[in-house]
């Protein structure tokens, strides 16, 4: 594909690029005539009647809809110069005959306020395409699968490690005679009049020599509501990257980037109100932590909420999340006892166990067995030294790993807390409100009774849209939390505008508040994963984690990628996530994609052609196959190809499996139909 | 040349073509003729020497390989399998909670539960309005009608939460706004915004302090403080409360050990306003040590910035100390200031590291931008009417009378500008009534429990919560507060109001301690 001809904003009528223009993602859905017709705007979910529920049974999901019934979501050829306004069709209400005889131009175009006021509004939350665009997230199978991680040809491995290799040297290079010839450039290294360096030259050197060549792409600053789009502020750098300058102008580009899984970072709507609502009548801070006189009517509203939406006896909130993990463990475990932590534990995880001064280790990230091997060693030892027995056993893990996209094997997890006695605690930061046909985290999309888990910790500032953590578990363990937690006693409490946004989105989520919505929410996020995640793979690249986790990384391997991997999605107008190591191994770099419900199937198109023409440039497209994203078998032979595949895995063979590299017309020809079955 | 030895033997064809390619693929390695010819030669001369050598060879490649620590388990007992699935069977653990004591269960039952905003006269949760002297509204912003346009404004525009961490698209204009407001108003060229107050110095300690730093601490230094030096894992030395002299006695000792070793980077790590006993650093002295012994101040001001100097600035502005001099100055906006957050400020060097290295701002989502709105606007209303604080601190003197020489039973700990008073029991009635710490906790307690029963809302030090399993051999060897009764004092209050508060709080003391109960 030739590089330079591509504009991606350019109205070309070719139905590809389409794709990547802005205005098409906001387009009228007025050709669909079989909808009713409404002339005026309401909130795409005020009033709405439930629409209706898909069939849920796992039998009835695995057959391929009916083609007949399947609506192309987009026109095929755009008119740009019609008025661009979505006529929400999220009501489900079944057309009468003469609004489908009625012309489709004759419509009161809206007012400039009003048009202005709906693409606010779509800018935060994208209006539902199609019902066909609805999925319910949930565990089906026997067993819970290893997700299979693909490998690059050596060829990609090898030059990625010279390339860093070079990096290195020339860093050094340059320091070598950076400190001899530029000795102010790098006092800050060296000791000053007594004062030993603040920055250690070796610590250092990562962020001086390697991170600071892709400082543009990390804390890009935004304005406004992070929803669907984000508004970017234009930067540039005159000193390469060490410090920016604010142009003044700014972009609004996909936000591919926030933790908003469910839609609810809006600046209107039934949370932004009923955040209003409660700073006037509450004020805007209780100025005080929880312990002294921070506690109101409304944080035990909340709690109750909480605990009753995750299915435990009671639950305890504070004001942030990572304070919630890193003050809870000394509250639970202490001298004496084991913390065993999944190797890929959030930073906050660590920090708390740190503190709590009980025995850690670490077994393999998600391997059950590598755990099982851990307990049986620890269990029969005893305590360092004394070999006495433990006094607890504390097995934490996340639900859903932010930068793996992997879920925890819980099914696993339960085996083991049975026969092994210890307790589990499932930190489910980015797995509530995200995953499970009610939204209540990994427990509900396995199916597994709250009960069987010993503590739930989550946030949220993810799914919900606001800030803060909570600790869920039965009553005697919250009531001694909340009198010997730190977090409790010296933590600011939650603020009554945060305590709101948290209290209605729970609400719509359980379907108390605007029936229907929530639900909606849940099945647009579930699909939306799914369908970026097949998406991604039939292009060809090389993706990981589980089929239903809406976090989607995607493997650059190259340190260079990083930056022009971020800088290519940029320049159309696509915000993303890039990480590389310290955060990841120092191999698979990655770039990472936050799905959420706000993202119409249009937005996630223009995605997927972005990054196909990013893959072709940047040569990403490693896929082997053995990940998915082959052409499927019909009529339910999928699940039997797909355990042939695995068998051969497992005894080493080579599956026959060609690479995929689909093209971006049938990628999302087929999506719609195919993202309900197993992703293979 | 391998292959002339195979040749003869039985050997799949697929075999065969292997050796073949790797022994053709071997010859054309550079170098790898004379590699041939050593290895005949020596082995024709002496098939023991190649055997020594071969031996040499495995031996230093497997010393190379090898982990250069220890991996000896000595203690390790070997088991079968069996004995450990006994072992596991036998093994019961201890409930992952244990049973509330006696004060918990009190914690839980008496804390006051609010019923709509924490304003100077509160409704509590059984219907009671009572006076609220236990939130750090000192300024009462947290119901000011114009603040909360502002906020509601910026939620219209903004939403709630920012779905992000800073790194990753969370650092809204509005962040830097307030950075830049607050680092305007301290003077000092850069500041950085945490998310929640009490996280900010636990992360910023261990982001400058690694393993082989000193670190000179205070005694009394608040929880965060203490947690942050575990984290940072660096070598702390302790000094006597505000105790200037065993300081530099301290900083001596630190000077002369350290003679002769690398330079390690060291640190003096104080409050600014102490929260756990209410009195006031020596600034001056302590900056003039630091500057004499080369180390660097982290200055918690959580509980003084806002509070202390003409504008709020905190202790430097009280004591004429230049806040240059001070390397980290970390401060609270969840108090005095209404909104939420903390911040630390300093050098641009100092803060563009923490951007990167502080567990709490780089793992958590931003603050929420109707906060970080409230925290411009507080600091600017701070810097524009300084004759808030003055009606804040004339609020004190009149409680103070109140207080303070008043009483038989308590005194107040804290400084004279300090919102916060800290009321402990006098040393000799704790003698003569023979009271432990939780006696007077307890009896604390019950003086918080009189005074809201005559309308007055008063809470209590919380002791620093303790490490699970920790024996009392290690309790000896913390510092622990002194159990104390804490009023908040407030500008929302008139003068008549605040001194019949305070004689409601003098005259619950009072009646607690004449009860029958506390008469020993």
């Amino acid at each position: 594909m030739p590089i330079r001809s591509l504009n991606p904003f350019a109205s070309s009528p070719t139905s590809s690029l389409d794709l990547l223009s802005e205005k098409e993602s906001v387009r009228t859905e007025t050709r669909e005539p079989k909808l009713k017709y409404r002339p005026r705007f309401s909130l795409p979910f005020s009033g709405a009647p439930k629409p209706v529920k898909p069939t849920e049974t796992t039998g009835s999901r695995l057959d391929a809809p009916q083609p007949s019934a399947f609506r192309p979501p987009s026109p095929q050829v755009p008119s740009l110069s019609l008025p661009t306004i979505n006529l929400t069709t999220a009501t489900g209400e079944k057309s009468k005959m003469e609004d489908a005889a009625r012309p489709l131009t004759l419509f009161s175009p809206p007012s400039p306020a009003e048009a202005k006021k709906l693409a606010k509004q779509h800018a935060a939350f994208g209006p539902l395409g199609s019902k066909q665009h609805l999925y319910s997230s949930r565990f089906v199978g026997e067993e819970f699968p290893e997700p299979v991680e693909d490998e690059p040809p050596y060829f990609y491995l090898i030059t990625t490690y010279i390339s860093y290799l070079i990096l290195i040297i020339f860093g050094h290079v340059r320091d070598f005679f950076g400190k001899r010839f530029r000795q102010d450039r790098y006092k800050q290294l060296r000791e000053r009049d007594g004062y030993a360096p603040l920055n250690s030259d070796f610590d250092n050197f990562y962020i001086r020599r390697l991170q600071l060549r892709i400082n543009d792409c990390f804390r890009r600053p935004v304005t406004g509501v992070p929803g669907r789009f984000i508004t970017l502020l234009d930067r540039k750098s005159d000193d390469f990257n060490l410090s920016f300058k604010l142009t003044g102008t700014t972009t609004e580009t996909l936000n591919m980037s926030s933790y908003n899984y469910l839609g609810f970072a809006q600046s209107e709507g039934e949370c932004a109100d009923a955040a209003e609502a409660t700073l006037r009548k509450y004020g805007i801070s209780y100025c005080s932590p929880r312990g002294d006189s921070g506690t109101s009517d409304l944080h035990l509203d909340v709690e109750k909420q909480v605990a009753e939406f995750i299915g435990k006896e009671a639950a305890t909130i504070y004001s942030m999340g990572f304070v919630t993990n890193a003050t809870v463990f000394p509250a639970l475990v202490g001298k004496g006892c084991l913390m065993i932590s999944d190797q890929l534990n959030h930073s906050s995880i660590r920090f708390g166990a740190r503190v709590s001064g009980a025995v850690i280790d670490m077994f393999k990230h998600n391997d059950m067995s590598d755990l099982e091997r851990l307990l049986r060693e620890r269990i029969s030892q005893g305590q360092p030294r004394t070999h006495r027995p433990w006094r607890k056993i504390l097995v934490a893990v996340e639900g859903l790993y932010s930068m793996e996209g992997t879920l925890c094997n819980l099914p696993g997890l339960i085996a083991l807390k049975k026969k092994y006695k210890f307790n589990l605690y499932v930190d489910e930061a980015h797995s509530i409100g995200a995953l499970g046909p009610k939204g209540r985290g990994v427990c509900d999309y396995f199916g597994i009774d709250t009960k069987d888990i010993d503590i739930l910790m989550g946030t949220f500032t993810k799914s919900f849209g606001a800030n803060g953590g909570y600790i869920a578990s039965s009553k005697s363990v919250i009531d001694k939390i909340r009198v010997i937690n730190a977090g409790t006693i010296y933590g600011e409490s939650p603020a009554p505008a945060v305590l709101a946004q948290i209290s209605s989105s729970l609400r719509i989520i359980a379907g108390e508040l605007v029936p229907g919505q929530g639900e909606e929410r849940l099945q647009r996020l579930a699909f939306n994963s799914r369908y970026l995640r097949l998406g991604l793979k039939r292009l060809g690249f090389i993706i990981y984690g589980h089929d239903d986790s809406p976090i989607i990384p995607l493997l650059l391997y190259h340190p260079a990628k990083i930056p022009a991997f971020s800088h290519e999605m940029l320049k159309r107008k696509i915000a993303v996530v890039v990480v590389g190591y310290p955060a990841t191994p120092l191999i698979s770099s990655r770039a990472r994609f936050c799905v959420s419900a706000a993202h119409t199937k249009d937005d996630l198109d223009r995605l997927l052609a972005a990054v196909d023409q990013a893959g072709e440039v940047l040569q990403l497209k490693f896929s082997s196959g053995i990940a998915g994203g082959q052409e499927p078998l019909h009529d339910g032979l999928t699940n039997e190809k797909e355990m042939a595949v695995r068998s051969c895995l497992e005894t080493g063979e080579k599956p026959a499996v060609i690479p995929p590299r689909w093209k971006l017309e049938d990628v999302i020809r087929r999506g719609v139909q195919d993202v309900k079955q197993p992703l293979y | 040349m391998n292959s002339t030895y195979l040749q003869g033997a039985e050997l799949p064809t697929s075999a065969l073509n292997f050796i073949d390619n790797a022994s053709a693929a071997f010859q054309r390695i550079p170098g790898s003729a004379i590699f041939i010819r050593y290895i005949q030669s020596s082995y024709q001369n002496d098939p023991v020497r190649s055997a020594v050598e071969l031996f040499l060879v495995i031996f230093a490649v497997r010393y190379l390989l090898a982990p250069s620590y220890s991996t000896n388990r000595a203690k390790h007992v070997p088991l079968t399998e069996d004995e450990i699935d006994d072992l596991v069977e036998d093994w019961t653990p201890e409930p992952l909670a244990n049973e509330e004591t006696e004060l918990e269960r009190i914690e839980n039952d008496k804390r006051p539960v609010i019923a709509g905003p924490a304003g100077p006269k509160t409704k509590l949760q059984n219907g009671k309005t009572v006076t609220n002297l236990a939130s750090y509204n000192h300024y009462n912003f947290a119901s000011n009608p114009d603040l909360l346009n502002k906020a509601v404004n910026t939620v219209r525009t903004y939403g709630v939460g920012p779905c992000s961490p800073p790194g990753f698209y969370g650092t809204q204009d509005v962040h830097m706004k307030s950075e830049a407001d607050i680092a305007a108003h301290l003077g000092v060229p850069a500041c950085i915004i945490y998310a929640q107050s009490f996280s900010t110095i636990s992360s910023v300690i261990p982001a400058f302090s690694k393993r082989g730093d000193i670190i000179v601490a205070d005694k009394a230094v608040n929880y965060p403080i203490r947690k942050g030096l575990q984290i940072s894992r660096s070598q702390v030395r302790w000094y006597e409360h505000n105790d200037m002299a065993d300081l530099e006695r301290v900083l001596q000792r630190v000077v002369k050990e350290g003679q002769g070793k690398p330079l390690t980077r060291r640190f003096i790590v104080t409050e600014g306003l102490f929260e756990n006993v209410g009195d006031v650093v020596d600034l001056p002295k302590l900056i003039e040590l630091k500057l004499k012994y080369k180390f660097r101040v982290i200055l918690d001001e959580t509980w003084s910035y806002g509070i202390l100097g003409r504008t709020g600035r905190g202790v430097t502005e009280q004591q004429n100390v230049d806040p240059e001099n001070v390397d980290l100055l970390i401060g609270g906006l969840a108090g005095a200031l209404a909104s939420g957050g903390g911040f630390c400020a300093g050098s641009d060097e100092v803060v563009e590291h923490q951007r990167l290295s502080a567990a709490s701002y780089t793992f958590s989502a931003a603050l929420p931008a109707l906060l970080a709105t409230t925290a411009s606007e507080t600091v600017a209303l701070l810097q524009e009417q300084p004759s808030i604080i003055q009606g804040l601190r004339e609020n004190i003197v009149t409680m103070r009378a109140q207080l303070d020489p008043r009483s038989d039973w308590v005194r107040c700990t804290s400084a004279p500008e300090a919102p916060v008073m800290l009321l402990v029991l006098k040393d000799e009635h704790v003698q003569a009534r023979n009271l432990s710490i939780l006696d007077q906790e307890l009896l604390l307690q019950d003086c918080v429990d009189e005074a809201l029963a005559n309308g007055v809302l008063i809470t209590r030090l919380k002791a620093m919560p303790l490490a699970l399993g920790a024996t009392p051999k290690d309790l000896t060897k913390e510092w622990r507060p002194q159990p104390a009764l804490k009023v908040c004092i407030t500008t929302g209050l008139s003068k008549r109001d605040v001194e019949r508060a305070g004689v409601v709080v003098r005259h619950a003391v009072t009646t607690v301690m004449k009860s029958k109960k506390w008469q020993r």
